[in-house]
């Protein structure tokens, strides 16, 4: 017990963990971005009426989605280098981490929009909406309270699963912690401490979307 | 509003609870020195790796000349396989009675603590922030830290490693901390093992690898457009570890070596692997 938490590396180490926190939130920011406006574009051609549209959406989900992440930061790393694209740490991190998610968060879109009844989709249209009115005023404000739970996760999932830059040098704080535990040791110390880290920028997260959730909930 | 509380209270609770966790942790952190969780019952090793009949050793599966994994055969070979099997066999009379686990750098002496294996031989330097955690026996290697270059390179020396200059090493090695002391203008990126060091430095994620020359020398065997540069800046000596305070295993392992040395057997090991006699 005695050794279980050594609060000591806490503060003689606070400027490395601040330095991988960083990093950690620089990184979790642009793959949010990245795999949003990707997610996005996947999730329209997924339900796109043209076939060739839905075709690689499809491709590009099953493919993304059914590998390991690691692989894919590895590639884009180390594999990219052979036809001359040399990415450091962060794009191929950043890369690797928001495509990974985009393919979750297009499903998670897509099934949203999907579970839209027909119906409603056939009065607006019958009442003289557009097409894109039809998004607008009726589809996407359903599927939007639909989407947001597993968008969070997604989102959540997305700011734990940055630790992979720990592995391509990447600066952060699963990396720090590496470097912090390599010179004391106290293995249990370094990585739980590392845990409240992580806790800082997924517990506001968390929040954030529960708070967006009532708030929908309200509104329609 | 009300799960709002309820969240809020729970991070409250979760907090407070970690908290006393530290206090705990704190209370105590002036009576010791350092060391951690070693404390407890350390003897015993020798006792158990008789009862089991079977020595468990940590070694590295990715260091070439000392702890390689042959992909054709699936057998790890290398210097420091060589070197534990002889402890095995002065320690339970057979060289086949023991068992190889894959350790790293960062890996290893967590799991010498925990008991998954008995002792390490896996390159590893003797220096006094170890000792505080394991037991080393005699010196079983002389090493030295050195960098490795692409073939044509402007580095010829640890003197042109400058500001700018990205130097590739592994996590958890004496050798990360040393060039950062050395040269500590560079930019130093830090990889999970001796592989996947060498394979940034072949994509060209930094300009210089640096650790030991003895695994340098492995590297630059795997793969010709790399070469040792600037001869050994540092003393590396290497030795096997075991547990903190187990004298019992820790003289086992120092019979076993110095035997080794005395009957000849040492040398011919070297030889094997180095192509060279021992300095």
């Amino acid at each position: 017990m005695s050794d279980l938490l050594d609060i000591s590396i806490l503060i003689d180490y606070q400027d490395v963990y601040w330095k991988g926190f960083f990093i950690t939130l620089k990184a979790s920011v642009f793959a949010l971005i990245l795999s949003f406006i990707l997610g996005v574009i996947i999730a329209v051609f997924r339900i796109s009426t043209v076939k060739s549209l839905r075709w690689f959406g499809t491709a590009y989900v099953e493919y993304i989605r059914n590998i390991p992440l690691l692989i894919l930061v590895f590639v884009f790393y180390n594999g990219l280098p052979s036809i001359g694209v040399n990415l450091d740490s962060f794009m191929a991190g950043g890369l690797g981490l928001g495509i990974y998610t985009s393919a979750f968060i297009a499903e998670a879109i897509r099934a949203g929009i999907q579970s839209v009844p027909k119906g409603h989709v056939e009065a607006a249209r019958s009442s003289g909406l557009t097409y894109l009115q039809t998004m607008r005023f009726v589809v996407l404000p359903q599927a939007i309270k639909i989407v947001l739970p597993p968008l969070g996760n997604q989102f959540i999932n997305l700011v734990k699963n940055s630790s992979i830059f720990g592995v391509i040098a990447g600066g952060d704080l699963m990396y720090q912690a590496d470097i912090i535990n390599s010179e004391t040791f106290q293995t249990v110390s370094v990585y739980l401490f590392v845990a409240l880290f992580y806790l800082l920028l997924t517990i506001p997260l968390s929040l954030f979307v529960n708070y967006l959730e009532r708030r929908l909930a309200r509104a329609y | 509003m009300k799960s709002w509380k309820k969240a809020m209270s729970v991070l409250v609770i979760s907090s407070m609870a970690t908290f006393a966790l530290v206090g705990c942790g704190s209370s105590d952190s002036g009576t010791k020195d350092g060391g951690s969780g070693s404390k407890t019952e350390a003897a015993g090793t020798l006792d158990a790796i008789k009862k089991r009949d079977k020595l468990i050793a940590g070694v590295r599966y990715d260091a070439n000349l000392f702890g390689l994994k042959n992909p054709g055969t699936g057998n790890v070979e290398g210097f420091d396989i060589d070197i534990a099997k002889a402890v095995a066999k002065d320690i339970l009379g057979d060289e086949s009675k023991i068992e190889l686990k894959e350790v790293t750098s960062k890996t290893r002496i967590p799991m010498l603590d925990k008991g998954d294996i008995d002792m390490i031989v896996a390159t590893m330097t003797i220096n006094e922030e170890r000792k505080k955690q394991v037991n080393f026996s005699d010196v079983y290697f002389k090493a030295g830290q050195s960098l490795l270059v692409k073939k044509g390179s402007a580095i010829k020396s640890i003197d042109d490693l400058k500001k700018g200059t990205k130097v590739v090493a592994v996590k958890g090695s004496t050798s990360a901390k040393n060039i950062k002391e050395k040269a500590p203008e560079t930019e130093v990126l830090e990889f999970e093992n001796y592989a996947e060091a060498f394979t940034a430095l072949k994509s060209g994620k930094g300009d210089t690898l640096t650790t030991d020359n003895a695994i340098l020398m492995g590297m630059a065997a795997q793969d010709a457009d790399y070469v040792l540069t600037g001869g050994e800046f540092t003393d590396e000596p290497y030795g096997i570890a075991v547990k903190k305070d187990d004298k019992a295993m820790t003289d086992a392992v120092n019979a076993a070596l110095k035997k080794l040395k005395d009957n000849g057997e040492y040398n011919k090991i070297y030889k094997k692997w180095f192509k060279e006699d021992p300095k």
